[in-house]
């Protein structure tokens, strides 16, 4: 008999389970958590803001790096409080969701075009060479048209090999978003995307992964995203920019990119940007929230505290943190910007950013 | 004791319905969420060799996968076979029961507990250099590569099980052929294969299930290029990689896409292991 009763016991715990995910709906708690889930890319910096904040203000927060569809497809479902993604959403998106959906923009990131060439460290590269390298029609590194550009470095000859994201990523799409605006062949031939349909090279999963196949392999260049990129013993290209000026990616580099004219709901790429002294594949990454805060029973207390969250995330302290993990942060003028964003955040109808300061 | 009978049986019922469910569950989800890829491609998914994911002009077809899939586990198999028959027969049979066989035995048993990141890890630092310095490919990723590191994650597989089989071949028979004359080899040819030849088979079919799925050292080492592979020193992708790679970030017709080549790879583990036990039938 004993026996049997142990084989029960898996039953009698998933029956159990089951009622009681049943009644949490109901119990109200008086810990508010926020849960959150998206792009892969801020993801060093959301951890440490999301544990910082949770640490110094006691709300429980978790954060999924799934991916960016993975955060948009969570938002849609409403099984998370906001989504993360580094791609604004389309107009196909931004109509598959129930109620309509506010961008912030949280921190600002580059890619980097990396190498890997013993006995070089500096490379420069114009949006031509981009081109012909990742189009695949250059193939040696002691190319006429590589050598031209960069007089005085020792290129080898030998074979180029593209190195690109295997996965769905964000970076795949500044660096295909970049490239579609200065190559007609590329826009024609690949196009932009967060996974594309590459014509040469090799694959390799994750910015980690790029980076690994990089650094172990002689002769190749492939693109991974600046905050990786940074924290690594890693060579990386200056480009040459819209102004014509050579541009290494750097903090200062990538916050320029955004001087430019950016629209008040903040959903535009600024890759390319007119700016003399930016680093051309620059690009914000964005957390997705709905402007109408009262859906699914949450409380009013649950939107004031995810406002007041995401006030701090874009201002001051939260973006000290971004730059501490190599993301550049936003200019003033774009925090401004995002804060009034969140200004027309509501609750039933009211303004949740109001409400915040009274508790 | 009646009662107790009639729980077991209940019990028993009961795990393997839920077994059944689950399954059931896994084809009708997959199926429900391929309809939009089969529907837009009809059958030309399965042949075609396109995998476009660019917004405004998707197109999607499996058969590079397809390809990578079966070209990377049938090409371990046989890389597997022989070195998991011949690990077999030297614990089984020419070392039976002494240490070194014990040793052996356990050392292969090791090779199924290792993570397949630390393969693919070993695959990408160690062995992907010697395919470099043989000159076999330019960077060292690909099918072939690819393969090898399968090869010996699939050989544990292989070797456990057919070793079992090979020591319950019933001693009287191997003592008859010995007290004929018999040498060691025919002995085996003559007496041990014949009589252990469905389990041996069994066990390889289990190895190449296992292979066939396999994801994380395969996506490390085979350049994950969505093109149907050239020949065995080309890159290409599998099934289970391209899932693993793009389902994070697909939506729409991309992730119909992805949840077809799933549905696929379900029938082809399936097939495979049809086929598998039609051959036991045949030859036991």
């Amino acid at each position: 008999m004993k026996k049997l009763l142990f084989l029960l016991i898996p039953f009698l715990l998933l029956a159990s389970c089951g009622g009681n995910s049943g009644k949490k709906g109901s119990s109200a708690s008086e810990k508010i958590s926020l849960t959150a889930a998206g792009a892969t890319f801020p993801m060093p910096f959301y951890n440490l803001a999301f544990k910082k904040y949770s640490d110094d203000h006691g709300i429980v927060m978790t954060y999924g790096g799934i991916g960016s569809g993975g955060g948009i497809r969570s938002l849609t479902d409403k099984v998370v409080d906001f989504g993360a993604t580094d791609a604004f959403l389309s107009e196909k998106e931004d109509s598959a969701m129930q109620a309509e959906v506010v961008h912030i923009p949280t921190c600002m990131g580059a890619v980097v075009i990396a190498y890997k060439l013993p006995g070089v460290d500096s490379l420069r590269l114009t949006p031509a060479l981009l081109e012909g390298i990742f189009l695949g029609n250059i193939t040696r590194w002691n190319d006429q048209k590589l050598t031209s550009v960069n007089p005085g470095v020792k290129l080898p000859d030998s074979k180029i090999t593209v190195v690109y994201r295997s996965d769905g990523s964000g970076t795949t799409y500044i660096f295909s978003d970049y490239m579609s605006k200065i190559s007609s062949a590329w826009k024609e031939k690949i196009g932009t995307g967060k996974s594309l349909n590459w014509p040469t090279g090799i694959g390799a999963k994750g910015n980690p992964g790029v980076a690994g196949t990089i650094s172990q392999s002689e002769g190749s260049i492939g693109y991974i995203g600046s905050e990786y990129a940074f924290a690594q013993k890693i060579n990386y290209a200056s480009l040459q920019n819209s102004s014509g000026k050579f541009v290494k990616p750097d903090i200062q580099s990538v916050s320029n990119a955004a001087k430019g004219e950016i629209p008040q709901d903040t959903k535009t790429m600024v890759t390319n940007s007119p700016d003399p002294d930016a680093y051309p594949i620059s690009g914000f990454t964005w957390i997705i929230l709905y402007r109408e805060q009262s859906y699914n029973n949450r409380s009013a207390k649950q939107a004031q505290e995810m406002v007041k969250f995401l006030e701090w995330l874009t201002g001051t302290e939260g973006q000290a943190i971004a730059a501490s993990v190599n993301y550049a942060p936003l200019p003033s003028e774009v925090s401004t910007m995002a804060r009034g964003v969140l200004n027309t955040i509501t609750y039933n109808g009211k303004p949740v950013a109001g409400l915040a300061g009274k508790n | 004791m009646m009662n107790s009978d009639r729980l077991t049986k209940s019990i028993l019922f009961l795990s393997s319905l839920l077994l059944l469910i689950v399954t059931a569950g896994i084809v009708v989800s997959l199926t429900g969420g391929a309809v939009p890829a089969f529907r837009e491609f009809g059958l030309k998914f399965i042949v075609t060799g396109k995998w476009d994911p660019t917004a405004g002009r998707e197109v999607y077809g499996a058969l590079p996968f397809i390809a990578g899939t079966l070209m990377t586990s049938f090409l371990a198999l046989l890389i597997c076979v022989p070195l998991a028959f011949s690990t077999s027969l030297f614990i089984s049979e020419y070392f039976r029961d002494t240490k070194m066989a014990r040793v052996l035995g356990s050392l292969v048993d090791l090779l199924a507990g290792i993570p397949s990141i630390v393969y693919g890890l070993w695959g990408f630092y160690a062995l992907r250099p010697v395919i470099i310095r043989l000159g076999l490919s330019d960077q060292g990723f690909g099918i072939f590569t690819s393969s090898l590191i399968l090869a010996i994650m699939i050989i544990p597989y292989a070797t456990s099980l057919s070793t079992e089989i090979i020591t319950m071949v019933k001693p009287e028979l191997k003592e008859a052929a010995y007290s004929l004359g018999a040498t060691k080899l025919e002995v085996i040819r003559n007496v041990i294969i014949p009589n252990a030849r469905s389990g041996i088979i069994a066990s390889y079919i289990l190895a190449l299930g296992r292979a066939l799925g396999e994801t994380m050292a395969v996506t490390m080492l085979i350049g994950n290029s969505n093109v149907i592979p050239r020949g065995i020193f080309s890159t290409g992708n599998t099934m289970a990689s391209i899932i693993a790679n793009q389902f994070g970030e697909a939506s729409g017709l991309k992730l119909s896409a992805l949840i077809a080549i799933a549905l696929i790879l379900f029938l082809i583990t399936g097939l495979v292991n049809g086929i598998g036990k039609l051959i036991i039938r045949k030859v036991a």
